[in-house]
């Protein structure tokens, strides 16, 4: 792989974390094991086309009709949560976010937070956010565990430590509980459990996300395979539920369909270990669940793709990871390369409205539109269009008005001459055949070296005679 | 929250579209258009030729318009919509005298049936148009067998190939498919698997100089698994691809090298064999 570009200068873009993980093979190995695998089981998991296909249109007209109605469901949601004795909070910002849980765990002078696996948590980047004010925040589940034992963020949404193997889990839990190693998957994860099995007893709080917030009912849906977050939901005296606003449906009823498409699409599961459905706190003649359940609904530039009738249905999302399992820019480069808590094609294209396309100006390009993630998506999110239209917003000048959240991040009047040269080239047929005749002609002059495309293929040789001249000469017709 | 949503009315909210019937196919027409596309035009233009033969074989007459450039995809999935636009119009208003459109690629066959749609959404009148184009388009593969029907004798020695098919081609043309019952006809020809089949092969149009190392990447797998196929050849319906692959290989300084399926099949049943 070539290493010729300056890495220093990049390591803060995608393409300079790109060369950083394309050049180490054990990262590689990883994703590429786990991937296969995980591609294969969605593909056992769904063996009848028919049955597939007819349940991702349900799934999309599920999520389409939920997100027509997303303002009322969520009123609907917080009468219900609200009627349950759940108490429901609004945050427009991750730092309005924090805010609410910090004084929630406040009001209670907890310092100890065990937490359920909660990718919107991440979004909040709730660890430090705790941290900082002295309240230890404990991730349960084991691959989050993991990555934050080792000081890293997650490198895929479903399965956060996927980029590490056996043998390195090992040596980070020698290194840092000073355990023996061992290279036994089922010991490792005891080793995890003793540890965890005693946080949640101690805890003061207990975090979670919500896979689906059902309106109707205005019950909280989790699901997950490890119990941590049944533990964290009920062991600890207060349970409070981050997520984001588009995760509202509308009855139980929709949920059966989207849970499958799911479990199926993520993991290749059935369904899940546990499905959680929380409805309220300890009722008085219950002997447990936690005293006092809260719901925290975050925006974060989510309302700025609902605006778009395109990029809303970006909202769709279920999580379930399948586009980054089928891709194969995220199976080389890994999650930690795109440098935000969403990884992959789905993150490419939501992380833009959360942090604003001049935070990421790669995300739209790093694809190569070849469409795998849009044909596994269960909500049948037009990824690659989503995709082509974010490019259209990253390249527009500021006179243009970018519809998308600091968007124009990749304008260039360099750029915008080239392909006003490359249209007037491709509309003027007398001048495209001059092009190809001097092409043809003098192509082998062109330089060797001809930028980044020789630093993987031999220099292009236009052929000695163009389409256009064989064609006329051996249609022997002339201008038609 | 829900002033967050004011403009929400006004904008319905999308439902993806309908799953496409299986295309039901005209008889085979008298004449067709080629339109042989910007990458054939100069780097593969004998290929093109190759076409051209390949349906003149089947008694169609073949219309080659000298004003054809480019469908309008490099500028389109760069994000200039409004020069991707333009262009297409030129080959929008070349292309409107009925005639059934063949293209010996599918991702550009795939701009005319696939994206011009989305290229002029604004634009209902000529929308219209796109949707009689797209009515007309066929890819080359798509076009013989199931248009031409074609019904072949393999004159070529026994060999054993590995097919590339394009993403875009997949999955918006169903190319591979197609491409598979093609070589299927011929009685001499195996077509080996390769590793990770439906992968990209890391082109993506201006992907490839934009993130060149992650492009690299994913062509050195490509023309790994495709030589570790034990292929003699790769064959592609696709030019961009067939760009991509030969350049990497070359560059590796490998023998092994693909080349365009109209020239593959023009001489199995031709029995021309080139140099």
């Amino acid at each position: 792989m070539s290493q010729r570009i300056p890495v220093k200068e990049l390591t803060d873009s995608f393409r300079g974390r790109a060369v950083g993980a394309l050049a180490d093979d054990q990262l590689r190995t990883n994703f590429r094991v786990a991937m296969d695998s995980l591609m294969k089981k969605r593909a056992d998991a769904f063996p009848d086309e028919e049955e597939r296909e007819g349940l991702r249109e349900l799934g999309n007209h599920i999520k389409a009709r939920a997100l027509s109605r997303v303002p009322d469901l969520l009123e609907q949601l917080e009468t219900r949560l609200t009627a349950n004795g759940v108490k429901v909070h609004w945050a427009e910002t991750t730092e309005e976010a924090n805010r609410i849980v910090h004084s929630i765990i406040e009001a209670k002078q907890g310092s100890q937070v065990v937490k359920g696996k909660s990718m919107v948590s991440e979004e909040m980047e709730m660890n430090d956010y705790l941290a900082e004010r002295n309240i230890e925040c404990l991730e349960s589940d084991m691959g989050e565990y993991i990555v934050q034992l080792d000081g890293e963020k997650p490198s895929h949404i479903i399965m956060p430590a996927i980029h590490k193997n056996r043998f390195q889990v090992s040596r980070l839990f020698h290194d840092k509980l000073g355990v023996d190693e061992t290279e036994d998957v089922n010991e490792l994860i005891q080793i995890g459990r003793r540890t965890l099995r005693q946080k949640f007893l101690e805890a003061d709080v207990g975090v979670s996300g919500v896979n689906f917030a059902i309106a109707e009912t205005g019950t909280l849906l989790l699901v997950e395979n490890e119990g941590n977050g049944r533990m964290s939901t009920t062991a600890p005296p207060v349970h409070i539920a981050v997520t984001g606003i588009e995760k509202v449906v509308e009855n139980l009823r929709d949920v059966v369909p989207l849970l499958s498409l799911l479990t199926r699409s993520a993991l290749g599961q059935p369904i899940t270990t546990y499905v959680n459905m929380i409805s309220g706190p300890r009722k008085a003649d219950e002997l447990d669940g936690p005293e006092e359940v809260h719901l925290v609904l975050l925006d974060n530039g989510r309302s700025g793709a609902f605006a778009d009738a395109q990029l809303r249905q970006t909202l769709n999302c279920i999580r379930c990871g399948a586009c980054m399992n089928h891709c194969p820019v995220y199976t080389r480069v890994g999650g930690h390369t795109y440098g935000e808590v969403y990884p992959g094609p789905i993150g490419k294209i939501i992380t833009p409205h959360m942090v604003g396309l001049h935070k990421v100006p790669d995300h739209p390009s790093a694809s190569s539109l070849c469409g795998a993630c849009g044909e596994v998506c269960p909500v049948k999110i037009p990824i690659p269009e989503m995709l082509q239209r974010l490019r259209q917003e990253n390249v527009k000048s500021p006179a243009e008005q970018p519809k998308v959240k600091d968007g124009g991040a990749k304008y260039s009047r360099k750029e915008r001459a080239i392909w006003r040269f490359w249209a007037s080239l491709n509309t003027s047929p007398v001048i495209y055949r001059l092009f190809l005749w001097g092409a043809t002609r003098f192509g082998k002059l062109a330089p060797k070296n001809v930028g980044p495309w020789t630093e993987n293929h031999s220099a292009p040789v236009p052929a000695r005679r163009s389409l256009h001249d064989l064609a006329k000469a051996h249609l022997n017709q002339g201008d038609r | 929250m829900s002033e967050l949503f004011y403009d929400a009315a006004p904008n319905a909210t999308r439902v993806a579209p309908e799953r496409p019937r299986p295309r039901t196919y005209p008889a085979k027409p008298a004449e067709v258009t080629l339109f042989g596309t910007c990458v054939m035009d100069l780097f593969f233009p004998e290929a093109g030729l190759d076409a051209i033969r390949l349906l003149e074989r089947e008694g169609i007459r073949v219309h080659f318009p000298q004003e054809q450039s480019c469908c309008g995809q490099p500028a389109w999935t760069s994000g200039y919509v409004n020069e991707a636009r333009e262009v297409a119009r030129a080959q929008l208003n070349l292309l409107d005298n009925g005639l059934p459109v063949v293209v010996p690629s599918g991702s550009c066959a795939g701009m005319f049936r696939q994206h011009y749609r989305e290229v002029f959404a604004e634009e209902p009148d000529t929308l219209e148009r796109v949707e009689d184009l797209a009515e007309r388009t066929f890819e080359l593969t798509e076009f013989l067998l199931h248009v031409c029907k074609v019904d072949w004798q393999d004159l070529g020695q026994p060999t054993q190939i590995a097919l590339h098919t394009s993403c875009s081609a997949r999955r918006e043309m169903n190319t591979h498919l197609h491409a598979r019952e093609l070589l299927g006809k011929l009685a001499n020809v195996e077509r080996l698997d390769h590793d990770h089949e439906s992968e990209c092969c890391g082109f993506g149009g201006t992907f490839s100089v934009r993130m060149p190392e992650v492009s690299g990447a994913m062509v050195l797998d490509k023309t790994r698994s495709l030589r570790e196929s034990g292929a003699a050849e790769m064959v592609t319906a696709d030019g961009g691809c067939l760009l991509n692959i030969n350049g990497s290989l070359e560059k590796q300084k490998q023998t092994f090298r693909g080349r365009h399926l109209a020239s593959f099949l023009w001489e199995r049943v031709s029995g021309e064999v080139k140099s």
